[in-house]
């Protein structure tokens, strides 16, 4: 799963200069000539220190929309339809919480404690992704997150794969590699629902009308109003623009839409042979910055619930860690 | 292990997963656990979910040494000029064929 909260600045953050005067023009410069060369940079190397925070707040970003990405759909898990779709339903899941991990340690590399980027989560300093936001209401919503979210998830991921901080790209590789099972499930899912009965193509056609609008915001702010959109750009961090990502989204998916036998909620929606895209109409901008500063349907439920996992799993952290020291001892007087 | 750090959070470890047997052990991430039995299990949960392995290694990342970016060019110098120590510095006549 994903977030393109990603370029959101948390609160209180100042914009960073670009560089700092005691770093001087000439290591920016062998910086910059790596990264233009396409070349990766790599935990122990130099940088600036703004490409450092830039990442630790992307990455950290990143890694929150997994964890609490797994909260919509984990509220299906008990309810799944057959003991098929349980199975697969709990392997998403995990597959989210995995990434969340992978993405933490890419985060750790730059220098974050993880207890810090949990406590930013945890305290509402950190922004993810706010697609979550959003409730799952029926069954077809699970479809259609795998199909379309973790569909926007991926076309924004991609890339992100050739971003030029080294962990950061790697983890993306494998994530890469995983969410497909993710898009496919969720769209088999959706086919096997629209050959049931009225009511159940009813209800795929409802979860998409729902969905499209918020999945199209996923893409981030118009590349005009896009804060940290260039500098990212030069840095290699971001490849692709948040509309040129988000125009390839709504090209590759309108296909699926027909085959699926739905509409997708957007009367502008329609194939404009001179650009060779689809066009579209305009997406509600307020709606997307009112939840992603906290006032979306779900914020503070999605937020409360992560805080009591954390909390009703301090006993079994404090427990592990009790074994260990334990098992450290003993070796200890074996040994003497 | 001897420089057991005071074990206030789970540590870090760094995990290195052989993807079939014949292969080498290869860097694959990073993970906190309580101890090495503990790191292994979640690095099985955590890499290895689609038979990615079969075998881990867990090492604590305070237990790695690693050479300097910074010191790149000197460290790595000896090896530099070094070009006869590659079989392409060598000219084979044609008729010899492959060697």
């Amino acid at each position: 799963m994903y977030t393109q909260a990603l370029s959101i600045p948390d609160p209180a953050e100042q914009v960073p200069p670009a560089v700092t005067a005691a770093e001087s023009a000439e290591r920016l410069q062998r910086f910059q000539d790596r990264i233009d060369a396409d070349g990766r940079i790599e935990p122990q190397d130099w940088m600036p220190d703004a490409y450092r925070r830039t990442l630790v707040r992307q990455i950290s970003q990143h890694a929150h929309s997994e964890i609490v990405g797994m909260l919509p759909e984990g509220n299906w898990i008990s309810r799944a339809p057959s003991l098929k779709r349980k199975a697969i339903l709990i392997a998403k899941v995990q597959d989210e919480g995995g990434h969340g991990q992978y993405l933490y340690s890419a985060a750790e590399t730059l220098g974050a404690a993880r207890a810090d980027l949990i406590d930013a989560l945890h305290s509402g300093r950190a922004k993810y992704s706010s697609i979550f936001n959003y409730p799952t209401l029926n069954w077809a919503d699970v479809g259609v997150i795998g199909w379309l979210v973790d569909g926007a998830a991926i076309s924004n991921q991609i890339p992100l794969c050739r971003c030029s901080y080294g962990p950061y790209a790697r983890a993306m590789i494998r994530i890469c590699k995983e969410e497909s099972f993710h898009q496919r499930q969720g769209y088999e899912a959706l086919l096997v629902m629209m050959r049931g009965t009225q009511t159940q193509r009813n209800m795929v056609q409802d979860s998409v009308n729902r969905w499209w609008w918020k999945c199209l915001a996923m893409f981030g702010p118009p590349d005009a109003d896009s804060l940290h959109s260039e500098q990212s750009m030069r840095w290699g961090i971001k490849r692709i623009s948040n509309d040129e990502l988000r125009q390839k989204f709504i090209d590759a998916t309108v296909p699926q839409a027909q085959v699926l036998g739905i509409t997708l909620p957007d009367p502008e929606l329609k194939w404009n042979p001179e650009r060779g895209h689809y066009d579209y109409g305009p997406i509600d901008w307020d709606e997307f910055w009112n939840t992603v500063n906290g006032k979306g349907p779900c914020n503070q439920q999605r937020l409360a619930t992560r805080v009591k996992a954390h909390q009703d799993g301090q006993w079994l952290r404090d427990a592990a860690l009790a074994h260990a020291r334990k098992q450290q001892q003993r070796a200890l007087k074996e040994a003497a | 292990m001897n420089a057991t750090p005071a074990l206030k959070d789970w540590p870090l470890w760094e995990v290195f997963v052989r993807s079939k047997q014949g292969l080498e052990h290869k860097h694959c991430g990073s993970l906190h656990a309580s101890d090495a039995a503990h790191a292994l299990q979640m690095a099985r949960d955590v890499y290895t979910r689609r038979q990615e392995g079969v075998s881990i290694w867990v090492v604590p990342s305070s237990a790695i040494s690693a050479s300097a970016p910074q010191d790149k060019g000197e460290f790595f110098d000896p090896a530099a000029d070094k070009i006869y120590r590659h079989p392409t510095f060598y000219e084979i006549p044609a008729e010899v064929g492959h060697m």
